[in-house]
């Protein structure tokens, strides 16, 4: 190390020329994969909404590659999916994301055998009050792939849950929607998110 | 696969959300400990956004005539630490007006918005980590910390380098300024050192005479223990 790092401060709340471009839409018709609406509120330790949190995403695709250089699994890439999305909470906490299921990605592993992960967004927590991001992730409810998960798998089993959405019950004139789930960030108290230390 | 993962920072060089001298933590600051993860793939890859965007920006010229306040320049190089150039960064700015006041709708600073100043650019870092904003001096502004409660001048920035682990939002300050002492955002930061490094540094070099002071400000993000491979 040569130089010394930049200190992190709180995003503010004024951070509204971020959210220019509609970033909660990360797919678009060509994209390949199963789309997923994901909605969930963000709530402070009164559980009062959090009207001005900004969430970031960083995602696989629908085959488990990430659009970046490092990523060389042999595995397609989806000129229609980057992976990358950003949105802020309303005015009563709530936001929205439009994504697909993204596929299992390698772990790290000492042997040359890989370890999966299971399917996962990655999320960044912005917010007023915050002075250092929150880092969380969203895995899908039912994944087997969830019970040999490293990441799920170093979480006490008693906060696991507040990782996994839960699926929202389909209208039954709504078939052909897309899977609809639901994530809700506590920011703090009872059964506050898990945050990571990355 | 093998992963590299990014540098821990040292103590002391991000806040603790646990701050409670700045009101707004007490709700929403976690109580568990971050659990600490080592970086996969998920950790060290990252967005990337358009090349070739500019590098240097003014944010001065309005549809209708020149921002109101003191002109500055503010330029500097997007590193990692082991101090080499991070090309193509994304860097997002946002920032009050010479009143002190943003040009957002839940700002209430009963101060003048300036409609030839919205106070937020977009910069793509060059080949050299180097990016360039011109843009007004922010004023002071009020907000509802505690009685009487005032935030030093600031910029923000945001910016994108590598990996997602490396993800950074902070502010930028400006030196002599008496408010920095009793700021709790900026107090946040323990090390004394680290505080330092969010203030720019007045720059005679990059100061254009018969037009602008110029401030040096340089943004460094985790490095990396190993060189990452290349595509
Ligand atoms: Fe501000």
């Amino acid at each position: 190390m040569k130089t010394k790092l930049t200190s992190s401060q709180t995003v503010g709340p004024f951070f509204a020329p971020l959210l220019r471009g509609d970033l909660s839409q990360m797919v678009s018709a060509e994209t390949r994969g199963e789309r997923v609406v994901i909605e969930g509120r963000v709530l402070d330790g009164n559980g009062d909404p959090v009207p001005d949190a900004m969430i970031e995403i960083w995602q696989a695709n629908a085959e488990g590659r990430y659009d970046h250089p490092e990523d060389m699994q042999e595995k397609r890439l989806d000129p229609a999916f980057h992976g990358f999305g950003r949105v802020g909470t309303n005015a009563r906490g709530e936001f929205t994301i439009h994504t697909i299921v993204p596929g299992a990605v390698p772990a790290q592993s000492a042997q040359s055998q890989a370890i999966w992960q299971a399917p996962h967004l990655n999320l960044i927590v912005f917010a007023r009050g915050l002075l250092t991001r929150l880092v969380t992730r969203i895995y899908f409810p039912g994944e087997i792939a969830n019970d040999s998960d490293p990441v799920l798998c170093a979480v006490p089993a008693g906060r696991r849950a507040t990782l996994i959405a839960k699926d929202i019950e389909r209208l039954a004139a709504d078939k052909a929607a897309s899977r609809r789930l639901c994530f809700d960030i506590v920011l703090q108290g009872a059964n506050e998110t898990v945050f990571f230390d990355v | 696969m093998t992963v590299v993962g990014y540098r821990r920072p040292a103590p002391g060089i991000n806040p603790d959300n646990n701050s409670s001298a700045y009101a707004s933590t007490r709700a929403r600051a976690p109580r568990h400990p971050a659990i600490r993860i080592e970086h996969t793939l998920s950790e060290i890859t990252g967005p990337h956004f358009e090349t070739g965007g500019a590098s240097a920006i003014d944010l001065t010229r309005g549809a209708r005539g020149e921002a109101l306040g003191e002109r500055i320049i503010v330029t500097g190089r997007v590193l990692d630490d082991d101090g080499r150039a991070i090309a193509g960064a994304l860097i997002e700015t946002w920032q009050a007006n010479a009143a002190g006041r943003y040009a957002h709708e839940s700002d209430q600073h009963d101060a003048p918005l300036d409609p030839n100043f919205a106070g937020a650019g977009r910069i793509i870092s060059d080949s050299d980590g180097a990016y360039r904003l011109v843009t007004i001096k922010p004023g002071a502004y009020p907000w509802r910390n505690h009685p009487n409660a005032w935030r030093p001048q600031h910029i923000h920035f945001s910016v994108f380098g590598t990996g997602f682990a490396a993800r950074l939002i902070t502010q930028m300050y400006f030196p002599g300024d008496p408010l920095l002492a009793i700021d709790p955002i900026f107090q946040s930061v323990a090390d004394p050192d680290a505080r330092a490094r969010l203030v720019a540094a007045l720059q005679m070099d990059v100061t254009v005479a018969e037009y602008a002071l110029g401030y040096r400000f340089d943004i460094v993000l985790r490095g990396r223990d190993a060189t990452p491979p290349q595509e």
